[in-house]
C-alpha cells in the first residue's frame, strides 16, 4: 500500500474534488438553486490549484485548477437554466454509460497505438486502422451471418494495416509520419471504394448481425443497474483489456522487451532482442486493436458503416495515448474523460446544438495544453519514430 | 518525440536520418526519376484495382483515359491560331490556345484543375516551408480553414462598418485569412520552440479546434450563422460575401467556379518561396534550423525563434489558399465543407512528391489537382467506369504516393546500387 499524499499534493487532490463539487452542488440529485454555491467553492478549489501550482505541484495543482474553472462554469450555468431541462440532461445512469460507449473505440485504439509507440514506431495512421477495422467487421458479419467472424475479420484487416506500416516504417525505414498519413489515405479510399461498390448508396444492410449486449438484470435499476446493466461485450473486453495490456507492458518480460525497443533499440539488440520482430509485432497488434475499436464504433454502436465514420476518432485516441503519458490506465483514464465529454456533448443539445458542436473541440484543446507542458509533461519513449539500423 | 529528444538524447547513437534529412539527400540525387517512378508505382497497383473492378484491360486503359480527359488537360491539345487579351491595356496578342472558349467541357475542367491548382500549390508550399526548417507541418488543413473563416469574417462584417472600395476589401480579407493561418500555424512553432511540443501532434490537434470551433460558429443557433431572410436558420453557413469582395475571374464563369487572378498569386508564391529560402537571411537561417539545429544554434541563430518564423509563414502561405478559395468560389462558409475538406492534407502529399522545392510543388499540384478533377463523378463515362467510385480510387491513388514518396529513398538505394554494380563490371574489363 502506497502512503497518502500530503502536504500540497493532498491539497491539489483536495482541490479537484471541490471543483468537482462545485458544479454537483448545482446539478441533480442536490440541485442548490443560487448561484453562490457553486461560485464559491469553485473559488475555493480554484485558489487551492493555483496556490499548490505555485508551491511546485504541477501536475495535480493544474488539475485543480482546470476542475476548478469548469466546476464553477457548470455550476453556474446550471443554476441559471431551467430545472425541467437540467433533469433531462443530467441523467447520471445514462451519462456513465453513454461515456463508456464513446470511451469504448477510443481506448482499443489508445491502447492499440501504446504497443506501438512504446516499441519506437509512431502510429498516426490509428484512425485509418481504425476505419479499416470498422468496414471489414460489417462486411465479415454480413457475408457470413455472425458478428463472432465479421469481428475476427475486421481484425485480421486492422492487422494487416499495421502489418503495411510495419513494412514500410521498419523494413524499408520509411519516416513513420509519413507512413501514418499514407494509411490514413489508403484506408479512406479503400473502404470507401469498397462500400460505395459493395453497397452503394443503400448502405450496409440493417439486418446484420451485431455485437450483442451483456444483460445484468441483477444490477436492478439503481445508478449501478443504469450504467452497467446493458453494455456491449465489446464494452467489457476494453475494461479488461486495459488490466491484461498493463501487465503484460509492466509486468512480463515481453513487455520489458516492447519498452526496450521504444527506449533504446541499440541496447535492446545488444542483449540479444530482434527490435525488428519486436517492432513488427508491436505494430501488427496497434493495428489489430485499433481495427477492434473501429469494429466497435460500426458493428456495436451503430449496427453499420458509413464512410470516414471514424471521423477523427483515431487521433482522439492518439491524443488519449499522450495525454495519459504512454501509460494504459493515464490512457484509459483520458479515454474516460473524452468519452464523458463527448457523453455530455450530446446530452448538451437539448440546450443548443451549436454548443454541443463546440463541445466536441474540448478534448483536442486540453491535448493540445497538455502536450504544451501546462499540465506535467508528457516524456514520451525516447527512440519513438526513429529507425533502426542493425549493425 | 520531440521531448524525448531533448530529454534523454541519446548520446553513442548516432542520428538515424529523419524526414527532413532524408529529402535533402534525395533533393541532392535523385532529380526526377524517383518521383516519377513514384507516381507510375501508385498509378500501376491502382490499375489493378481498376481491373479489378472492370476485369478488362482495355476498359482500364479505357478508364485511365477518361481520368485523363475529365482533367481538362486534352484543352492544350486543341491549338490553333487566336489571340489574348493582355491585362491592363487594350491590346490583343497572339496565342495558340483558343481562350475565348469558356464553357466547352475541356475548358470548364481545365478552369476546375488550375482552380484547385491553386489552392493545392498554396497549401503545399505551408508543408513544404515548414519541412525546410525541419518542421512537419501536419496542420495545412486547419490553417487553410482560418483562412477561409478569417477571410469570410471580413468580408462579410467589414461593409457594416465601413464602406470599403473593392479592391481594398478584398485585399484587406485576404491579410485577415492569411493572418489567421499565420497566427494558428505560429502557436505550433512557438510550442516547438519554447517548450518542446512536437509539432506533428500540435498540429493535428490545432486542425481539430479549428474544424469543431469553425462548425459552431456557423452551426444552426451558432453565432455567425447567416440571418439571411431565405435561410430562414435552417442553413448551418455563414453569410454570402458581398459582391464587392469577390475575386476577379478571367476564364469561365464568374459566378459558378471561374479560375481567377488567385491563380497568379500561386505563381508568385512559388517564387517568392523560392527567393525567401535561397535569397534572404530569413531563408538561409531556416534552412541552417532545418540542417541541424544545434550547429545553427551553435552559430548564433535563434533557433527557437526560427521555429515560430517558419510556421508564422507556413500557415500565411495556408491562410493565403483558404482565403483565395472564399472570396474566389465558395463565397461563403458552411459546415459541411469545414468538416469534410481534405485539401491541407492533400497539401502534405504536394510538399513530399514535389520535394520541398517551387517547382516539384508546382508539378505535384497539377498532378493531384488534375486527379482530382478528372475522377470528379461528373467527367467520367459510366458505362466504362462507376464514377461514383472514381473519387475513392483518387483517394487510393493519393495514399499509394504518400506512402511510395516516404520510402522512395530505397528507390534511390536500389538505382545507385544498379549503377555501382554496372562500374564494377566496367573497371574489370
Amino acid at each position: 500500500m502506497r502512503r497518502l499524499p500530503r502536504g500540497w499534493r493532498a491539497a491539489a487532490w483536495i482541490g479537484v474534488l471541490l471543483g468537482v463539487l462545485a458544479a454537483l452542488v448545482a446539478l441533480p440529485p442536490i440541485e442548490i438553486r443560487s448561484a453562490v454555491a457553486p461560485l464559491l467553492v469553485g473559488l475555493v478549489a480554484l485558489t487551492v490549484g493555483i496556490g499548490s501550482w505555485i508551491r511546485g505541484e504541477r501536475r495535480i495543482g493544474s488539475y485543480a485548477v482546470a476542475a476548478g474553472v469548469f466546476g464553477l462554469l457548470i455550476g453556474y450555468l446550471a443554476t441559471r437554466s431551467s430545472v425541467d431541462k437540467l433533469d433531462a440532461v443530467v441523467v447520471w445512469g445514462a451519462l456513465f454509460a453513454a461515456m463508456l460507449r464513446y470511451a469504448t473505440p477510443l481506448a482499443f485504439a489508445s491502447l492499440g497505438g501504446l504497443f506501438s509507440e512504446r516499441s519506437g514506431v509512431v502510429n498516426i495512421g490509428l484512425e485509418g486502422m481504425m476505419l479499416t477495422g470498422a468496414f471489414f467487421t460489417v462486411w465479415g458479419a454480413d457475408r457470413t451471418g455472425t458478428w463472432m467472424l465479421g469481428l475476427a475479420i475486421g481484425i485480421v484487416a486492422g492487422g494487416l494495416m499495421g502489418l503495411l506500416h510495419a513494412f514500410f516504417s521498419i523494413s524499408l525505414r520509411a519516416d513513420q509520419i509519413v507512413g501514418g498519413t499514407a494509411i490514413n489515405f489508403l484506408a479512406l479510399g479503400i473502404t470507401t471504394y469498397l462500400f460505395v461498390k459493395l453497397y452503394g448508396s443503400e448502405g450496409t444492410p440493417s439486418d446484420v448481425s451485431t455485437i450483442p449486449s451483456i444483460h445484468l438484470g441483477f444490477l436492478g435499476h439503481g445508478f449501478i443497474g443504469d450504467v452497467f446493466g446493458r453494455l456491449d461485450l465489446l464494452i467489457w473486453v476494453a475494461i479488461v483489456l486495459i488490466f491484461v495490456v498493463w501487465i503484460v507492458v509492466f509486468k512480463t518480460p515481453i513487455g520489458l522487451r516492447i519498452r526496450a525497443c521504444g527506449e533504446h533499440p541499440r541496447a535492446a539488440d545488444t542483449v540479444g532482442i530482434n527490435v525488428y520482430a519486436v517492432r513488427y509485432g508491436a505494430v501488427v497488434l496497434s493495428g489489430m486493436l485499433a481495427a477492434a475499436g473501429g469494429a466497435f464504433l460500426s458493428l456495436g454502436f451503430n449496427g453499420s458503416f458509413t464512410p470516414n465514420m471514424t471521423a477523427g476518432r483515431g487521433f482522439i485516441a492518439l491524443a488519449a495515448l499522450i495525454f495519459g503519458n504512454w501509460r494504459p490506465f493515464g490512457a484509459a483514464a483520458a479515454c474516460l474523460l473524452f468519452g464523458f465529454a463527448s457523453a455530455l456533448g450530446v446530452a448538451l443539445q437539448t440546450y443548443s446544438l451549436s454548443i454541443s458542436t463546440l463541445f466536441t473541440a474540448l478534448p483536442y484543446v486540453i491535448t493540445l495544453v497538455a502536450v504544451a507542458g501546462v499540465i506535467g509533461r508528457s516524456i514520451p519513449p525516447a527512440a519513438v519514430g526513429r529507425p533502426y539500423v542493425r549493425q | 518525440m520531440s521531448a524525448g529528444e531533448d530529454v534523454r538524447q541519446l548520446p553513442e547513437e548516432p542520428l538515424p536520418e529523419d524526414v527532413v534529412n532524408r529529402y535533402r539527400v534525395m533533393q541532392k540525387a535523385g532529380g526526377l526519376v524517383a518521383p516519377l517512378l513514384t507516381v507510375i508505382l501508385a498509378f500501376l497497383i491502382s490499375g489493378v484495382v481498376v481491373l479489378l473492378t472492370t476485369r478488362s484491360v482495355s476498359d482500364t486503359l479505357r478508364t485511365y483515359q477518361g481520368i485523363f480527359n475529365g482533367t481538362g488537360l486534352d484543352w492544350f491539345f486543341r491549338v490553333g491560331s487566336y489571340s489574348v487579351g493582355v491585362p491592363f491595356t487594350g491590346a490583343r496578342v497572339w496565342f495558340p490556345w483558343n481562350t475565348n472558349d469558356i464553357s466547352s467541357q475541356a475548358a470548364a475542367n481545365l478552369e476546375q484543375t488550375l482552380l484547385l491548382w491553386t489552392a493545392l500549390v498554396l497549401v503545399g508550399l505551408a508543408v513544404a516551408f515548414a519541412f525546410r526548417c525541419g518542421l512537419f507541418n501536419i496542420g495545412g488543413q486547419g490553417q487553410y480553414l482560418a483562412g477561409s473563416i478569417g477571410a469570410v469574417l471580413v468580408a462579410t462584417e467589414l461593409p457594416h462598418v465601413v464602406a470599403l472600395p473593392s479592391i481594398l476589401l478584398i485585399v484587406v480579407s485576404i491579410v485577415a485569412g492569411m493572418l489567421a493561418g499565420a497566427a494558428l500555424a505560429g502557436i505550433a512553432g512557438l510550442l516547438k520552440g519554447t517548450v518542446g511540443a512536437h509539432e506533428v501532434i500540435t498540429t493535428i490537434m490545432l486542425n481539430w479546434i479549428v474544424i469543431w470551433v469553425g462548425s459552431y460558429l456557423f452551426a444552426v443557433g451558432g453565432p455567425l450563422q447567416t440571418k439571411a431572410a431565405g435561410a430562414a436558420g435552417a442553413v448551418p453557413s455563414s453569410a454570402d460575401i458581398p459582391d464587392s469582395a469577390k475575386i476577379h475571374v478571367f476564364w469561365g464563369d464568374p459566378l459558378f467556379q471561374g479560375l481567377t487572378i488567385g491563380f497568379f498569386v500561386a505563381i508568385g508564391s512559388l517564387v517568392v518561396y523560392d527567393l525567401l529560402l535561397d535569397r534572404t537571411t530569413l531563408g538561409y537561417e531556416v534552412r541552417a534550423v532545418g540542417h541541424n539545429p544545434e550547429a545553427a544554434r551553435y552559430g548564433g541563430i535563434g533557433v527557437a525563434r526560427n521555429y515560430f518564423v517558419a510556421m508564422a509563414i507556413a500557415g500565411t502561405f495556408a491562410g493565403l489558399a483558404g482565403a483565395l478559395d472564399l472570396l474566389g468560389w465558395k463565397f461563403r462558409e458552411d459546415i459541411t465543407d469545414i468538416q469534410s475538406s481534405s485539401i491541407g492534407f492533400i497539401g502534405i502529399a504536394v510538399a513530399l512528391l514535389g520535394r520541398n522545392t517551387a517547382v516539384g510543388v508546382g508539378l505535384a499540384a497539377l498532378l493531384f489537382a488534375a486527379l482530382q478533377t478528372g475522377t470528379a463523378s461528373r467527367s467520367l463515362d459510366p458505362s466504362i467506369f462507376p464514377p461514383e467510385l472514381a473519387s475513392s480510387l483518387a483517394v487510393i491513388i493519393q495514399g499509394l504516393v504518400v506512402l511510395f514518396v516516404g520510402a522512395d529513398v530505397i528507390v534511390l538505394i536500389l538505382l545507385r546500387r544498379v549503377r555501382g554494380r554496372r562500374q564494377q563490371r566496367a573497371v574489370p574489363a
